[in-house]
Order: C-alpha cells, then sequence, then structure tokens
C-alpha cells in the first residue's frame, strides 16, 4: 500500500480487497513507528481515525462511494476539524480544541474520507523550514538532518515518508509548493478563493489558498475535486463552476509522443540569475527540455517587477498577520498567562507566552507597517507593487500559457542553518511568492536531484482556474519520467 | 447661559443600530435581551478560522439612509465603498479590530435640516455615514474580582453618521439628533429605542471666539438620551471656557457624561494614544452597489418627513404644527389620515388635539401614534360636532378623554353624557341677563376698561350654563349687552 | 532607515506583545535587516499604481439577512480559560 496511488487505494477498497479500517491501520501503524523520528504529526486519535474508518466501510458496502472514500488523509494542523485538538503549531492553541469544522474538513467528511491526523507546521504558517513550530522542527525524509521546508513541512514529510498516503496544506507564500520541492512531492496551490478559507486559521487572508501536497498529479487532481468549491461563509470564495480536475488526465491527445503539442511554456528568464544554485539549475533546464520533447514550444518571458515580490511580500503578510492574530489574546480560548496584575498584562504577557519567535517577529513588523507615518510609505507601496506583479503575469499570459522555472533556490537545507537569520529564510519563497501576491495557481513537481541526493522542484504559474491544465501538464511530464515516483531511502 | 463672548461649536457621531434580523457579518439573531453570549456565534466571538459575510439588509438600510439625507438623490452614495480594519484591544472586541470604513464610506455627504432655537431653519451638513459593527458588552459587577464579556451586541449593525460642526449650541444639537432620530425611524432603518442603546450620538465640542480659529475639540461618548446630550455639551462647554478663562488649555481627549454628577471625565481607557492602524479588510471584498439596486431602494421609500411637513403647512398648518407632526412616521401617518378630506375649517383643532391631548395621552401610556385608543375617524367625528355647533372644544376633549378609557364610541358618550352645547342665542341672553344683573361689580370694572373684567363675566356665564353655553356666542351676545348698558 | 529602540518598544506595546530590554535589542537588530530588505521597495516608481488589496479584482458578495446561527454558548465556552454564568471574563475593565 506503501506507493499505490488514491485511485489504486480506491480500487483496491472498492475491490474489497482490503478494508479502510485495515488500509488505516496500516498507516496509523506506519505513523507509531516513524513519527517520533519524522515528528510529521501533531495529533493522532486512533480511535477517532478508526471510528471514521469504519463509518467508510460501511458507506462502500452499502454502496455510497465516492471517489476518497475510506482513503485516509492527514491534514494541516491549520484546519479547525470539531473535536479535534488544532493548534496552528502554537502554544497559543496548544489546548485549542476545534468547536467546528473547516469547510475543507466538511468536504472531506462529506467525501467519506478518513481523517489520519493534523500535521506539523511552522507556527500559524510562518516559516519556510518548518522550525518555528512549537511542537518542534520535522524532519525531511530524505536526510533526517535536514528541513522538509515550510510551512507546511508536516504534512510533507507525511506524504514523503509514505505514512500518510496524501495531505492537505496551505500556501500564503509557497508553504505547499516549496515543501513539495524539498521532500519530492506534487503540491499545488489552486486560484485564489477556488477552495474556501472557512475554518482555515488566517495567517494572511489575501493570500493564503488552501490546497495538496501529494505523490502525484493525478492524486493531487483528485483531492482537488474534493477540496474546490464554493462557500458562502468566505467572502472572497470565488463562485466558479465545479470542475472534474481529473477530465484532462484520461483524454488521450492526437499525438501520443507529443501530448503537450501547442503548449507554450513561459521561462521566466529572470528566476535562472544570481541566487539559484547550480545543482538546482541543472534538474530544471533538463525539466524544460522534457517539455519540448513532448511537443511544448519554450517562450522567454519576463517578469520584472518580481524581484520586488519578497520585499512586498514581508509588508503585506505580516500585515494582515497582525491583525489576524489579534483575536488571539487569552480572553475566550487558547493560552491565557498564570500571573498577570491587570488585562493589559493580561494581553502582553499571554501573546508573548503563546507565540513563538518568528509569530511575534511578523506582528511587530506589520504593526509597524500599518502604523501612523509608515502606512503609505509601506503598506500602499506594497499593494502597488503586488499590482505591478499582477500585470507582469498578465502580460506573460499573453505570449504563453504556463510559467515555469525553479520551486526553490536551492535543496532542502540543514537544520538550523537558516534558523537565525530571518532574511535568509524569507529569500527561500523567492519563485513562488509571486504566485500568491497575484492570486495565481501554482505547483510544484519533482524535476530531479540535486547536491546529496536531494529532490528538486520545478514551478509552474498558470492562469486563473487553469488548475486542470497544469495538472494535465505535470501528469503527462510524470508519465514521461518517473521522478515522483521516488522515494526516500528507509521507506 | 453660556457666556456670548464665546462661540461652542459641535458636531455630533451618532451611531444608529440598524434594524436587521441578523448580524453585519454573521448569521446570529440582533434581538435585544438574550442571556449572555447566547447569540454570539463562531465568527462573533472571533474563533480562529472565521470569516465575516456582510448582510444586504444593513447594506440596503444605509441606502435608504443616504437617499433620505440628500432629498432622493443618489449621487452621496458611494458606488465603490470599502470595509476596512480598525485594530485595537479592547475585551468586548473578539477580533481585536473592528470592521469599520475609512476611506471609501456607503455614504458620503447630504444634510438634516433643522428649526435652531436661536437662528430659525439651518441645515446641519453631514460628512459622512458608514456601516460598521457594534461592539460587545463589558459588565463590571464584581464577577471574582473581574469584568465579565457578554458578546451578544459583537457585530451588530450600525451606521455611524457623523455630522459637520455645524452646531452652535447644546439646543441645536438636541434639535439635530431628534431630527435625525425622527428620520431613522421614520425610513425603518433603525428603531430608535435610546434605552436600548440603538441610538446613541458623541459630541464633538470645543469652544472658541466668534469669528476665531476652532478650539481643541474633546469628544463626549456614548449619550443615550435627548436630555444628557443637552446637559453634557452644556457641562462640557462651560468647563472648557472656564479652563481657558483661568489660563489653561485644553488637550484633545475623550470623555465621559456622568449623569449623576452632571460631569464630564476623560476615560483612562481611551488616554494612551491610539494608532488604529486601519486597513482594507482582506477578508471582504469591495462593496460595489448598482444604480438597478440604488433605484430598487428609491422605490420603496416613504414620503420624506420635509415633504411631509410642507403638505401639512398646505393644511393650515403653522410651521411649529407642522414639525410635531412629522416627529414620527407615525404621527404623520396619523395627521395625515386625520387630515384628509376633512374640511380645512376643522383641521386646526385637528391639528391641536393631534399635538396636545393625544400626544400627552401617548406619552403618558409610552405609546406611539400608530396604537392611540382614539382613531383619525373619531376625532374627524368629533370636529364634525365642533363645526356644527353641537360640541364645544371642552366637550370634545371630555368624549376624547372617554373613549380613551374606554367608554365607548363618541356618539354614545355624547348620549350618555348628555353633552350639548347650548347654542340657541335666547336661551344664552337670558342666562347673560342674570349674570350681569347679579354681578354689578363686574360691571362696574369692565366700563372702567378692566378688560380682565369681562373674562370674568364670560366665566360666570358658562358656569350659569354648567359649561354648556356656545363661548362664541356668549362672547358675542355679552359683548353687545354691555356695550348696550 | 531603521527602527529605534523606543519604536521597537512602541510597537509592541500597540501589539500587545510584551518585550524585555534585551528581546527588544535583538528584534531590532532583526527588524533592522528586514526593512533592508523591504526597502528595496522603494527604489520603484509606482506614483501611477492603483494600489492591490485583494488577490483579485472582484467585488463582494452579500448574505441574506436571515437568522441562521444557533445557541452554541456551552460548547464555545468549554474551550475558554474563564467562564462565569455564561460570561467570559477578564481582568477588571477600566474605562
Amino acid at each position: 500500500m506503501l506507493n499505490l496511488s488514491l485511485k489504486q487505494l480506491s480500487d483496491s477498497l472498492a475491490a474489497k480487497q482490503v478494508s479502510s479500517v485495515e488500509m488505516t491501520r496500516f498507516f496509523l501503524d506506519r505513523i507509531a513507528k516513524h513519527n517520533d523520528e519524522l515528528n510529521a504529526f501533531i495529533t493522532v486519535d486512533e480511535e477517532k481515525t478508526l471510528a471514521q474508518a469504519a463509518a467508510a466501510d460501511a458507506r462502500i458496502a452499502k454502496g455510497d462511494v465516492a471517489p476518497l472514500t475510506g482513503i485516509p488523509v492527514a491534514h494541516k494542523d491549520i484546519f479547525c476539524a470539531r473535536g479535534w485538538l488544532t493548534t496552528c503549531a502554537s502554544k497559543m492553541l496548544s489546548n485549542f480544541i476545534a468547536p467546528y469544522d473547516a469547510h475543507v474538513i466538511s468536504r472531506f467528511n462529506d467525501a467519506g474520507a478518513v481523517m489520519l491526523g493534523k500535521t506539523n507546521m511552522d507556527e500559524f504558517a510562518m516559516g519556510s523550514s518548518n522550525e518555528t513550530s512549537f511542537y518542534g522542527p520535522v524532519k525531511n525524509p530524505w536526510d533526517m538532518t535536514r528541513v522538509p521546508g515550510g510551512s507546511s513541512g508536516g504534512s510533507a514529510a507525511a506524504v514523503a515518508a509514505r505514512i500518510a498516503p496524501v495531505a492537505t496544506a496551505t500556501d500564503t507564500g509557497g508553504s505547499i509548493r516549496q515543501p513539495a520541492a524539498l521532500t519530492g512531492l506534487t503540491g499545488l496551490k489552486p486560484t485564489y478563493g477556488l477552495v474556501s478559507r472557512y475554518g482555515m486559521i488566517a495567517f494572511a487572508s489575501s493570500l493564503d489558498q488552501g490546497g495538496v501536497l501529494s505523490k502525484s498529479a493525478e492524486d493531487a487532481a483528485l483531492v482537488l475535486n474534493v477540496m474546490a468549491g464554493f462557500d458562502a461563509r468566505d467572502s472572497t470564495s470565488i463562485e466558479h463552476a465545479p470542475e472534474d480536475y481529473t477530465r484532462d488526465l484520461r483524454s488521450t491527445s492526437a499525438d501520443p509522443a507529443q501530448p503537450l503539442a501547442g503548449l507554450r511554456v513561459g521561462v521566466v528568464k529572470e528566476h535562472f540569475g544570481a541566487g539559484l544554485s547550480a545543482d538546482v539549475g541543472g534538474p530544471v533546464q533538463a525539466a524544460l527540455e522534457q517539455f519540448r520533447k513532448l511537443g511544448a514550444t519554450l517562450v522567454d518571458v519576463s517578469t520584472p517587477s518580481a524581484k520586488l515580490a519578497v520585499p512586498a511580500y514581508y509588508v503585506i503578510a505580516p500585515a494582515e498577520a497582525s491583525s489576524n492574530l489579534s483575536r488571539f489574546d487569552g480572553a475566550r480560548y487558547g493560552h491565557r498567562a498564570a500571573d498577570y496584575r491587570d488585562l493589559a498584562e493580561m494581553y502582553s504577557k499571554s501573546r508573548a507566552e503563546g507565540f513563538g519567535s518568528e509569530v511575534k517577529r511578523r506582528i511587530l513588523i506589520g504593526a509597524y507597517v500599518l502604523s501612523h507615518g509608515y502606512y503609505d510609505a509601506y503598506y500602499v507601496k506594497a499593494q502597488k507593487i503586488r499590482r505591478l506583479i499582477a500585470n507582469d503575469f498578465a502580460a506573460a499570459f499573453a505570449q504563453c500559457d504556463i510559467v515555469v522555472g525553479p520551486t526553490s533556490p536551492t535543496v532542502a537545507f540543514p537544520l538550523g542553518a537558516k534558523a537565525s537569520d530571518p532574511v535568509q529564510m524569507y529569500l527561500n519563497d523567492i519563485y513562488t511568492i509571486p504566485a500568491n501576491l497575484a492570486g495565481l495557481p501554482a505547483m510544484s513537481i519533482p524535476c530531479g536531484f540535486g547536491e546529496h541526493g536531494l529532490p528538486v522542484g520545478l514551478h509552474m504559474v498558470g492562469n486563473y482556474f487553469a488548475e486542470a491544465q497544469m495538472l494535465n501538464i505535470a501528469h503527462q511530464y510524470q508519465l514521461a519520467t518517473d521522478w515522483h515516483a521516488r522515494a526516500p531511502e528507509g521507506v | 447661559m453660556v457666556n456670548p463672548s464665546w462661540e461652542i461649536v459641535i458636531g455630533l457621531e451618532t451611531h444608529a443600530q440598524l434594524s436587521t434580523v441578523s448580524k453585519m457579518f454573521s448569521g446570529s439573531s440582533t434581538a435585544f435581551g438574550a442571556a449572555p453570549n447566547t447569540q454570539a456565534s463562531a465568527v462573533d466571538i472571533a474563533l480562529p478560522g472565521v470569516l465575516p459575510v456582510a448582510n444586504r439588509g444593513a447594506v440596503e438600510r444605509a441606502i435608504r439612509f443616504g437617499l433620505a439625507v440628500n432629498g432622493g438623490s443618489s449621487d452621496n452614495i458611494n458606488r465603490r465603498s470599502v470595509f476596512a480594519r480598525k485594530n485595537y484591544f479592547y475585551p468586548d472586541l473578539p477580533k481585536g479590530y473592528q470592521i469599520s470604513q475609512l476611506d471609501l464610506p456607503i455614504v458620503k455627504g447630504g444634510g438634516v435640516t433643522i428649526l435652531s432655537p436661536t437662528r430659525g431653519e439651518i441645515t446641519v451638513k453631514l460628512t459622512r455615514a458608514h456601516l460598521e459593527e457594534d461592539a460587545g458588552k463589558s459588565l463590571h459587577e464584581d464577577f471574582q474580582g473581574m469584568s465579565g464579556i457578554d458578546l451578544n451586541r459583537a457585530g451588530t449593525p450600525l451606521l455611524e453618521i457623523v455630522s459637520e460642526p455645524d452646531m452652535r449650541s447644546a439646543g441645536e444639537a438636541v434639535a439635530y439628533a431628534k431630527a435625525l432620530h425622527g428620520l431613522v425611524t421614520w425610513i425603518g432603518i433603525c428603531d430608535g429605542n435610546m434605552q436600548e442603546g440603538s441610538f446613541r450620538c458623541d459630541a464633538n465640542v470645543s469652544v472658541r471666539r466668534p469669528g476665531g480659529p476652532l478650539g481643541t475639540r474633546r469628544e463626549i461618548k456614548n449619550l443615550n438620551s435627548f436630555r444628557f446630550l443637552q446637559q453634557a455639551i452644556e457641562y462640557e462647554a462651560r468647563w472648557q471656557i472656564e479652563t481657558i478663562e483661568d489660563g489653561g488649555t485644553v488637550k484633545q481627549a475623550t470623555v465621559l457624561f456622568d449623569p449623576d454628577t452632571g460631569e464630564t471625565r476623560s476615560m483612562r481607557s481611551k488616554e494612551d494614544a491610539h494608532d488604529y492602524r486601519y486597513f482594507p479588510d482582506p477578508d471582504l471584498l469591495p462593496l460595489v452597489v448598482s444604480d438597478a439596486w440604488i433605484d430598487e431602494i428609491k422605490s420603496t421609500m416613504p414620503a420624506l418627513p420635509e415633504m411631509v411637513r410642507n403638505k401639512f403647512i398646505e393644511f393650515g398648518l403653522s410651521r411649529a404644527q407642522a414639525e410635531h407632526h412629522v416627529s414620527s412616521i407615525e404621527t404623520a401617518k396619523f395627521a395625515l389620515s386625520t387630515f384628509t378630506e376633512t374640511p380645512p375649517k376643522e383641521i386646526p383643532d385637528l391639528s391641536n388635539w393631534i399635538s396636545g391631548i393625544l400626544s400627552a395621552k401617548l406619552n403618558a401610556d409610552g405609546l406611539n401614534f400608530s396604537q392611540s385608543k382614539v382613531s383619525p375617524e373619531q376625532l374627524r367625528f368629533l370636529s364634525g360636532k365642533v363645526a356644527d355647533g353641537t360640541l364645544s372644544g371642552n366637550m370634545a376633549r371630555e368624549v376624547i378623554d372617554a373613549v380613551w378609557v374606554g367608554e365607548g364610541e363618541p356618539d354614545a358618550i355624547i348620549e350618555k353624557r348628555g353633552l350639548k352645547q347650548l347654542s340657541d342665542s335666547g336661551e344664552i341672553e337670558k342666562i347673560v341677563d342674570q349674570v350681569l344683573a347679579a354681578n354689578a361689580k363686574s360691571v362696574e370694572e369692565f366700563r372702567a376698561g378692566k378688560d380682565k373684567a369681562f373674562n370674568a363675566l364670560v366665566g360666570q356665564v358658562m358656569k350659569a350654563s354648567k359649561g354648556k353655553a356656545n363661548p362664541a356666542q356668549v362672547n358675542e351676545i355679552l359683548k353687545r349687552k354691555l356695550s348696550q348698558l | 532607515m531603521s527602527l529605534t529602540l523606543d519604536e521597537v518598544h512602541r510597537i509592541a506595546v500597540l501589539a500587545r506583545i510584551e518585550v524585555s530590554d534585551e528581546q527588544a535589542l535583538a528584534t531590532q537588530a532583526q527588524l533592522n535587516d528586514i526593512f533592508a530588505l523591504i526597502g528595496e521597495m522603494q527604489a520603484v516608481d509606482t506614483a501611477a499604481v492603483e494600489p492591490m488589496s485583494h488577490a483579485r479584482d472582484l467585488t463582494m458578495r452579500l448574505r441574506e439577512d436571515v437568522v441562521t446561527e444557533h445557541d452554541q454558548r456551552e460548547l464555545f465556552q468549554s474551550i475558554a480559560p474563564r467562564v462565569d454564568d455564561g460570561l467570559y471574563l477578564v481582568p477588571k475593565v477600566i474605562e
């Protein structure tokens, strides 16, 4: 069951070769065996999980089967799940039993999927290495001395180590795609507004988007079918007609040797300059060559403002975060300091104790850029840069269908290597942030290996609602290559 | 009164709670008086992960207001407005920010015309009106030595209506607040219940030498009655003038009015300089209202108080009477229904009954005109009886009293009580003759030029007729007889 | 530009996060590094650019004015640090 696709797992359930309880047990046992070292899960609740599996089996017995019915799915601990500890990897919420389900969780429940547990992450999704978690860092299954990327590091490590068949994640500046790249997975961040944010604990509301970390584009398409959908409780949710994201994967092209014939692939020249590690650049260039072989045409495109994406992001995201995280004040739920003299101290001590240093740093940045006298110079300026970046993409999409480049400038780096240097850490997301600023769908797919035999990711950005097309491009690439099928040793 | 060498400058910020059944950004009920926190949903208590969705009913009410203060024209409605977050920490503010509107409010401009006690008719210009959510309540009674927080009110939709500093006295501020109160209840966007906090004012008060530059203002928070508004502004203005005359300076501050002492005092919690870090709420997209929607709302608007007041003036009523009848939509509907198809000469009596005896009775019973126990039809019946001389004004009022307490229909009461005015001039002449004969002293005084004596004689005639003599006839006959003496 | 220690303390108060003098010093250095990065934005002329506050230029959807929520106080307060008689308790609020 280790390396089976979701389709294969589903087929084996439908054929009664295995029950959901057995399948779930299999992964729970793997978690029990490997999680101490990986630290990929914050919460595992075998009883609850197996009860869901038993319910799924009952559904299957009745013939009431959807594609994910009975399949165990790990969820990033940013999604509220009723009755489950939902921590966002923060001490602040280390006692928070969510009293309601996120829209995403409801969708999986309705589909009959089994909740395998809550995965570790950077605290409040703020980080690119999973080292800011209150529950400790997650290890990269390819090299236990290295980071899995972040913020969805737990989801990435769990799927990469095959202790979960698939996992949900969220992406604010690269938090799905960068861990996907660093752990050899397929990661999809959909168009902003496609997946409801209701019940997904907010980091930066105008950038956050839920998505998936999987072993293949095919798996991602199946999961997106469940996650995507309009939700009236999220004002930014888009009333987009439901799509079957697997539809293009099944279609056969006119020329089987050149399934990507007619596709115009935009290559961002700025992404291959200084800052890109050579061991990453090589596999990415090879992937471009592979696209050409599959029939695609390569087109040079330019996104001149993208170089300002990181500065603009580190204004916009902290500004929104500083406000979003004001609700954590120790009054109604979450951590409250034990000792305080008055209301002001209850707030400042609860928050000082409850938040880790990266979260505090970003709250302070956010408070500063919004404060009197700095708003125009920072916040408004960043919003204008954001517009320029979105315009860059619009211009690029006049010339090409997707934009490709590296996902991350380097392969997975050692634990602790960048932990004390925020700016170096922030620059990890230099290639992924622009898609969040523009609200565009984006993916990372494995495209080879760099130094130390560590995975390298290829980044793709599509136009709005181009998920089906992007998934098919990735799928065709994955039919022609086997990078995505490689698993870390010892798995 | 305040020293005339100073001018008081007042602007009001009024919070009108919109009469929606659900909250501004959640589906919780807005009903008043529920047990604490039973109307506080996941969104209202700001659980992690929840999101706001704006209420169409609240937006519609804001648009109604915009149309009402702009003579029905919609050029003061921003077709695109933006919700922003106002960030500050307070226990009754669960998210740590209030969703409000800053740069682009839904309504900009407009005005409210009032009758100033000293300056006649003036228009108080409006700067803006914007949508926002209310906070919860901090209860300061002792709960284990702590404060208790009830979030039932958190998220209730408010329209904050900001006036220009166009008022120059507490009297004008009260006249404006009353006119605004009348208007928001008139157009049905607010229940106007001030005890429950549905309509409350913050007053920005400063003083200056007439014609001089504006002084520093202090803001008096949360005035929830017209009387407190009056008292607070009067106290505050006096305090500022005295402070300056004593050589001090007024510092910008937020103050509270204490109804017990009649004084204002600085709020300690608002002392630290606030930096609200407003920014557009990323959870809420820009609010765009279409011309079609505005037109649809326009078509459901009632005639506005100004138009109805003019109609009353066309009925021949004084400005003051007309003003009374438009003090609420219930009053106006009642008055209109009473005056319609009524002979013009009866209207003054009817108008006086409405603003006098009926208003007093309704006030005493805490009712409005839609709940009047005397109907327009009954009033018209009575005015007809006065007009044809059957009843005197006093008799009609007696019937109104009796109808009010449930004695039955006016005709039955008239019958039962034997109320009939004496209009037979022969009868009245007889009584007048008797009175003149019996009151030689008053007659003497009248002839000596004392007008008062005439009134005394009228009184005697009325008394002798047991109140039934037609007063107009009594006057006329008495005058004639006296001149013949 | 760079932040002074006073500014670090001021924003910490605004954000209600207790910061010791020692932490403030460390934070000051880190924030200044970050603001050096952020400062790169200032090199671009954006005078004619419309700010973009949402990922897409869409407009607001409104909900109908109907009550859809019911009382869940007991559930919500089961995770509250301190409650009494249905109220959330916090240190005395002084107005």
